[in-house]
């Protein structure tokens, strides 16, 4: 089969295991995440099992990644190249933080609980895209 | 400690890192949800369009797997959306609330380059100072507004 066809393909396998883990990991309730970062409560600890068995994980199978040349179904590898720090990296994740912190939702789960079909969620959704409408005319 | 929560968050962990080293190996993109949303809706040209919305299709079929599967799991609450069932749980206040935390979230993860995905679980995996920073500074800012909702504001509610 082509490429372009593969493509979306490898896409939907990649979004269904993140929308997997999320779920089996209880990351689709905001309840656990406030409990996570409710420190000076009844503390949470998933998330802290969640993110270790992600970065862990992902930090084994990009070694064995990196080993080819170039993906599988692409020409290079895109990442990142900025090593610098600066207020807008740091302002923006402060920003980012509060957000989660009053909802529970980053946008991975936020987008994966849409099948909730709930109306906070959903003007959480709709805000959050004109945050980055926002945040493009700023940059 | 909740150590069946605490091994199915291992395990869910695990999936999410092995989606994000899928999407590496496959397309040599880095799986950050606010990257790839954002990038649907506004990136030119459009040839990556169609894996980023099947990632997203994806990404909200995954819950709905899991409870077609039966799944009571991950429900810390107890009153979880009575559309759905217990996997997805139920928003944390109104709409009020949570225009100004999505606005928030938009205009930070926008700013800043990444979420949780991007910065926490692919940054970190490589290892990578902008995404170590990012990710403690969205850590330290979510937990002290949690502390000044439930603890200052929400009288330790």
């Amino acid at each position: 089969m082509k490429t372009e066809t593969l493509k979306p393909v490898m896409g939907y396998i990649a979004g269904l295991l993140f929308g997997l883990g999320l779920a089996i990991s209880g990351m689709t309730d905001p309840a656990r995440v406030l409990g996570f970062l409710d420190l000076f409560g009844a503390w949470d600890p998933t998330l802290m099992f969640v993110l270790g068995g992600a970065v862990v994980t992902n930090f084994i199978g990009y070694r064995l990644v990196f080993k080819r040349t170039a993906p599988i179904y692409g020409e290079a590898f895109q990442l990142p190249t900025r090593q610098d720090l600066d207020g807008r990296l740091i302002g923006g994740a402060a920003l980012f933080g509060i957000g989660w912190g009053l909802s529970g939702y980053c946008p991975g789960p936020a987008i994966a609980s849409i099948a909730g079909l709930s109306l906070p969620l959903v003007a959480m959704l709709v805000a959050m895209v004109a945050g980055w409408y926002v945040a493009r005319k700023v940059a | 400690m909740d150590l069946i929560a605490s091994l199915q968050g291992l395990g869910g962990g695990v999936l999410i890192g092995l989606s994000a080293v899928w999407l590496m190996a496959a397309m040599g993109r880095i799986a950050g949800i606010s990257g790839i949303l954002s990038s649907l809706i506004w990136a030119r040209p459009r040839g990556d369009s169609a894996w980023r919305l099947t990632f997203l299709l994806g990404l909200i079929s995954g819950p709905l797997l899991v409870m077609a599967l039966g799944g009571g799991l991950g429900n810390a609450s107890g009153d979880a959306v009575d559309v759905t069932g217990a996997v997805i749980g139920a928003p944390a206040g109104g709409v009020a609330l949570m225009l100004l935390a999505g606005l928030l979230v938009g205009v930070g993860t926008g700013l800043g380059s990444g979420c949780t995905s991007g910065h926490g679980v692919c940054g970190l995996a490589r290892l990578s100072p902008r995404s170590l920073v990012a990710t403690l500074t969205f850590l330290v800012a979510a937990i002290i507004t949690v502390y000044v909702m439930r603890h200052v504001v929400g009288g330790g509610a």
